[in-house]
């Protein structure tokens, strides 16, 4: 399926979304509520087919958080990315999709590590990397660690 | 190599005692001698160097012909441990507990950048122990990112040159540098 | 008179106990926790632990510059370093527009490929010594020796070279590379007869791998499991067929897909791979054209505003590097998509009602390596 076909589809499930230009695959920001419906429209879909997670990151843009979702279809292949915004940033949740695609568990666990965003309805929400006790997320911009960062 | 190359570390020298106790010089050679050569290490790898540990054991480079038999997998039967590897803050209490079930006599090599002093993780990272003898006191230091197994082989010679300066009446005071 | 008193008595097969695979230990191939949840001797459940050699190489990336970077993704999945590189490398040139010159693209895809069979060959080794056979370990380490002996020779150190930078490489290969690449697959290809005389035929390692660990292929794609442990569930994933790079789409050679997707399948499907990739590299060797090794690039590489993704086929997977660039000489972020990540959260799914002995086998099958879990 082609961009601008792709670009119809999503538009007409979500009249929300945004769609970004000049991106390596073809990208819409969506309201971070209407995530889950979305994303469990993508993978069940026939034409759509998006079954495949294979990147989840998330990115610390100063004022707000952006996760993204990168998607591709085994059957089609064709891929696209999400991209959600979350502007809390101290209580900043997002839905989890581990019950879409399961890859999604560990990604997002990791991401609650390093960026410090919750994701409701997840099974076992801990961090991943660093000890239990640890203070902060150290992917944060604004992360400062005197002790244990030599700065160069 | 040369054994005047081999003779190279001049500080190993200082640590022989003046004088001495002629009674147990022998026994000391034969315990030294013994324990030099046997040294069995604990299998302990973090990350890269760990490769060059494992082919410092294979064929080409054999590490059996030092004496250096088998590896053991449990602390309590090991004689030395080789922190082939980055140590970081969640991995240091573990290292910690390993080398406290070791029994004594127990011997250390930090090998590679990043075990001697943090390598190339020293700047800008939140996670990483700059050096292994911030958990476990250590005996040999082998530099190299990853260190060749020759360079591994010349570590565990220098150490056994250090096994060889022991004795039983002064085991182990290797810090008492006057 | 005493009386008798009738306690409750509780079954012991019933109760479920916990053991630690701890970080040290010889089978897990580095550092990674598993706290296994026994009934008797069969698994019910495990939960991997990691993070025992979280570098925070993503962070460190937020303040070096891309050929810095360079050094720090060799240390990520070092049995496939060069792939690590190449994946920046191009990600850097796509971004900068680059013209590359033949030479340094005919290079890359042959040192990649050696790359490919040396860590498949010490994956080949691990995984016989873990099931008790420890010949394979001397075996496999012999003739990766001879790899070595290759790159030493061109690029000056055994592990770990950094030897491709943004813009092609660090130095030109040696003379011999060629001969000395030519001398070893003759030589290889008769030892790997040996490899499958040793342990593929052996009735115990048949025994211990056939049915073992199956994952199905929805299970494969939905957990983001790629590689050749994806491949032997039938998922077809090779990055080289599907979004081909360097000269994946110039020479010919197999994607080799399994069916069954157990244990025995993904050990078949590194064999295989490493007699495709031997194939690649004997179409390749005799035709390197002549020509610069580099192209010329500016002093401070700066990468427009924007975001950039790039993904190649590292031995162990589909290795993504996602770039988010505000246009300054390092990455606003740099997050890499790293296959054995993946590939171990399928390792609960994938184990429940094997025997413990069995765990051992399915985590040397689905050959992971700790430092690029944690990065």
């Amino acid at each position: 399926m082609d961009t601008l076909k792709l670009k119809e589809r999503i538009l007409g499930l979500v009249p929300d979304a945004e769609f970004q230009e000049n991106k390596p695959f073809p990208t819409f920001i969506i309201p971070s509520a209407l995530l889950h419906n979305l994303a469990a429209g993508l993978a069940g879909d026939a034409d759509l087919a998006f079954d495949f997670l294979f990147c989840l990151s998330g990115v610390d843009m100063v004022s707000y958080f952006e996760i993204v979702y990168h998607l591709e279809s085994t059957t089609h292949r064709h891929q696209m990315v999400l991209k959600v915004r979350v502007s809390d940033r101290e209580q900043g949740f997002a839905d989890s999709v581990c019950d879409i695609w399961r890859t999604a568990e560990f990604h997002e666990r990791e991401i609650y590590d390093l960026l410090g965003i919750r994701f409701t309805n997840h099974p076992d929400l801990r961090r991943i990397f660093l000890e239990e006790g640890w203070n902060g997320h150290p992917l944060r911009k604004d992360y400062v660690d005197d002790i244990n960062i030599v700065e160069r | 190599m040369k054994e005047a190359d081999f003779r190279d570390n001049e500080t190993l020298e200082l640590f022989r005692k003046q004088g001495g106790n002629i009674l147990v010089t022998t026994l000391d050679a034969i315990m030294d001698w013994g324990r030099s050569n046997s040294i069995w290490p604990l299998t302990f790898a973090t990350s890269c160097c760990g490769i060059e540990m494992m082919a410092t054991g294979a064929a080409r480079h054999d590490f059996s012909r030092f004496g250096i038999e088998v590896y053991r997998a449990s602390p309590r039967q090991a004689d030395m441990i080789v922190v082939a590897g980055t140590i970081v803050n969640k991995m240091a209490p573990v290292l910690k507990r390993l080398y406290d079930q070791m029994s004594d006599p127990k011997y250390v090599i930090a090998m590679g950048a990043c075990a001697v002093s943090g390598g190339p993780f020293f700047y800008n990272t939140y996670h990483v122990i700059r050096g292994v003898d911030h958990v476990i006191p250590v005996d040999v230091y082998v530099p190299g990112c990853p260190p060749r197994p020759e360079a591994l082989l010349y570590g565990v010679m220098q150490l056994q040159r250090k096994i060889k300066l022991e004795s039983l009446t002064d085991p182990r005071k290797t810090q008492n540098l006057k | 008179m005493k009386e008798v008193v009738n306690l409750p008595v509780k079954k012991i097969e019933e109760e479920e106990y916990h053991i630690n695979m701890g970080p040290q230990h010889p089978s897990t191939h580095g550092v990674l926790r598993l706290v296994v949840s026994l009934q008797g001797e069969i698994v019910k459940s495990l939960k991997p632990h990691c993070g025992y050699i979280h570098r925070g190489i993503e962070k460190m990336c937020e303040k070096d510059t891309y050929p810095q970077i360079i050094h720090l993704t060799d240390r990520m999945d070092y049995l496939s370093a060069h792939i690590n590189n190449h994946a920046v490398c191009l990600l850097v040139e796509k971004a900068l527009d680059v013209d590359v010159p033949e030479r340094v693209i005919y290079i890359r895809t042959i040192v990649d490929e050696l790359n490919r069979i040396a860590s498949h060959q010490l994956w080949w080794c691990s995984f016989g010594m873990d099931m008790g056979g420890l010949t394979c370990f001397f075996y496999g380490l012999r003739d990766r020796e001879k790899i070595l002996d290759i790159f030493e020779e061109s690029f000056g150190s055994r592990l770990l070279h950094s030897y491709y930078t943004p813009g092609g490489l660090m130095m030109d290969i040696h003379p011999n590379f060629q001969k000395g690449v030519k001398n070893f697959i003759h030589y290889f290809r008769k030892k790997i007869k040996d490899y499958d005389d040793i342990l593929t035929g052996n009735i115990i390692m048949q025994e211990r791998t056939k049915g073992i660990g199956v994952l199905s292929r929805e299970d494969a794609i939905s957990y983001g499991v790629t590689g050749p442990s994806g491949r032997a569930s039938g998922f077809s994933c090779d990055v080289r067929k599907r979004h081909p790079y360097a000269l994946y789409d110039k020479v010919d050679f197999r994607e080799i897909l399994g069916t069954e997707g157990d244990t025995f399948t993904r050990y078949m499907m590194r064999m295989d791979e490493m007699r495709e990739s031997m194939k690649i590299i004997e179409q390749l060797i005799d035709n390197i054209p002549a020509g610069d090794y580099s192209a010329k690039m500016k002093a401070v590489i700066k990468l427009p505003a924007g975001e950039y993704y790039q993904r190649v086929e590292a031995a162990r997977g589909e290795l993504g590097v996602y770039v988010v660039s505000d246009g300054s000489k390092t990455p606003y972020r740099m997050k890499f998509r790293s296959p054995n990540f993946s590939n171990l959260s399928v390792l609960d799914h994938i184990s429940r009602g094997v025997k413990i002995a069995d765990l051992v086998a399915i985590g040397g099958s689905l050959d992971y390596v700790i430092p690029d879990i944690d990065r």
